[in-house]
């Protein structure tokens, strides 16, 4: 056993092995002012878009006027759907942009190591960014979405999760046909959008696309995002849903992700990283 | 009797129609310096590619340090590293920040120390705080050997170590070679076309044409089969495939 190492197997050692991973990317946003401002513009953007929209409507529309606040509810969690997809993915392709791939995967880090450090990473550049636009939203619009209470912790949590995993299939999609299938990661997402009722409810869409709202675990968080703002009722069996659906969406991204790896490496993808 | 630190088997790699490798077995002792040589397309990326388990073989085995790298990866991977001029290091992070993050990956019990021992050894000290994409690519080729070299590996492969650099950078990477190999006892293995640089670090040098073994031995004995005066005239009658004129059978040995 070389002297110099720490031991290699065990959880310890994964951890340190994320922790290398998340430490590298944080590095990288540290120096990277224009990576900071375009965590916070877009959702800042979109919250104003929907904080002016929502002002013009509350004196137009009378489902509006009963929770002003569903738009911007509806933007802001919408984002931490977009941004935790993109957060792994981009953390992802900083690797294959920087050609790095072929270093990382000769050192003792595993696939699955790689895969929840950029979930990590997805995690704080989605906090960073949807809890800025949240933040603005308080003075601008006097609106808080933490209002919302502990069932916004259920809503993040099911929606970053689902993000996560269209991230980690995302990825896995890149790395098998290179940097030029990167534009799936800016809109992959978009195909979910108007089926999850995030600004509407999903009643209002046709009946056979309603059933395929249901197979979406977006679809019962903004459900049960409108049950808290317009009646005051946390859904519990809207959670239960998301949550199941979410633990079949996550095993599948996971698996992907390790699938596309494996292709990669019968392919010679880990050190020819290109279009 | 020595012992085989890699042992490849069989091993051949099929992308699609091409044959990139085919059929190929050899094994390499412990604390040798070997090289793989051969021409543009000749397999050599493609075989340490394999050893480093990047890539998966169609068929054969590769054991390293008596390990299956197919099926015991992860065992073996912490006394490896690997460096290469094609694969680089993230650009906006400074020299100390990469090689802070390898020794986090590799799982060093005082990072600190060894970063600074390895960056004196190749004489980074005054680069450790400007961004990697910063430096020049001698000076690249110089951190990606850093990084190469932080966990102290057993087994190092070397995809043209010296590629890009000046002579005199070029010859000092050698000589440090050269140390940390008598220092750790430790088993190298490269790819290069600089012929010298072979000559020099190597003890046992595998010629690859067309994805197959065509020749081995050491740098004199490959001078003497041959009648030639450097390895670069071995080379190219290698790779112009004159064995037969030469008088060598397929296998290279004299007839």
């Amino acid at each position: 056993m070389n002297e110099l190492l720490h031991p290699q197997a065990g959880f310890g050692a994964s951890l340190r092995r994320v922790g290398a991973i998340v430490r590298r990317h944080i590095y990288l946003l540290r120096s990277s002012g224009p990576r900071i401002l375009e965590l916070v513009y877009w959702p800042t953007v979109q919250m104003v878009l929907w904080g002016f929209i929502t002002v013009f409507l509350v004196n137009h529309s009378s489902w509006v006027a009963q929770a002003s606040g569903v738009l911007i509810s509806g933007v802001l969690l919408w984002d931490v759907l977009f941004r935790g997809q993109l957060g792994v993915s981009l953390v992802f392709m900083e690797e294959m942009w920087s050609r790095n791939l072929g270093h990382l995967f000769v050192s003792p880090l595993r696939p699955g190591e790689l895969a929840a450090a950029l979930l990590v990473m997805s995690l704080i550049r989605t906090l960073i960014g949807v809890g800025g636009a949240a933040l603005i939203a308080i003075p601008l619009f006097h609106f808080s979405i933490f209002d919302i209470g502990l069932p916004l912790l259920a809503f993040f949590t099911n929606l970053i999760v689902m993000g996560w995993a269209i991230g980690l299939l995302v990825s896995g999609i890149v790395l098998r046909h290179g940097l030029g299938a990167e534009s799936m990661a800016w809109i992959a997402i978009f195909a979910v959008q108007p089926i999850s009722g995030v600004y509407y409810p999903i009643e209002t869409l046709p009946v056979w696309l309603q059933y395929v709202a249901h197979i979406l675990p977006s679809s019962h968080v903004f459900e049960g995002m409108r049950a808290v703002l317009f009646e005051g009722n946390f859904r519990t069996d809207l959670l239960v849903n998301a949550l199941l659906l979410n633990a079949v969406y996550l095993s599948a991204g996971v698996a992907a992700f390790l699938a596309y790896f494996h292709v990669a490496r019968v392919r010679g993808q880990l050190l020819h990283v290109g279009e | 009797m020595p012992q085989a630190v890699v042992s490849v088997s069989h091993v051949s790699k099929q992308f699609g129609n091409l044959v990139a490798v085919d059929d190929i077995s050899f094994d390499i002792e412990a604390g040798t310096t070997a090289a793989l040589l051969g021409g543009n397309g000749a397999g050599k990326t493609t075989t340490l590619s394999m050893l480093l388990g990047l890539l998966l073989p169609t068929s054969g085995s590769i054991h390293v340090f008596g390990q299956d790298m197919l099926r015991d990866r992860y065992s073996v991977l912490p006394r490896m590293n690997f460096s290469s001029p094609y694969v680089d290091l993230p650009r906006r992070l400074t020299v100390r920040q990469n090689l802070s993050v390898y020794a986090g990956l590799y799982g060093l019990a005082n990072p600190r120390a060894r970063i600074e021992r390895v960056a004196e050894e190749l004489y980074l000290a005054e680069l450790m705080d400007r961004p990697y994409g910063q430096l020049s690519a001698g000076q690249k080729t110089r951190v990606v050997i850093a990084k190469s070299l932080l966990n102290e590996p057993e087994m190092l492969l070397l995809d043209e170590p010296t590629a890009s650099l000046d002579p005199d950078t070029a010859d000092y990477v050698r000589g440090m070679l050269e140390k940390y190999k008598t220092r750790t006892g430790a088993t190298i293995l490269l790819a290069s076309h600089n012929m010298s640089e072979v000559e020099r670090l190597c003890d046992d040098v595998i010629m690859l044409r067309a994805g197959k073994i065509v020749d081995r031995g050491t740098p004199v004995g490959l001078l003497q089969r041959y009648g030639r005066q450097n390895m670069e005239e071995v080379f190219i009658d290698i790779a112009r495939d004159r064995r037969i004129e030469l008088g060598l059978d397929k296998k290279g040995k004299g007839k």
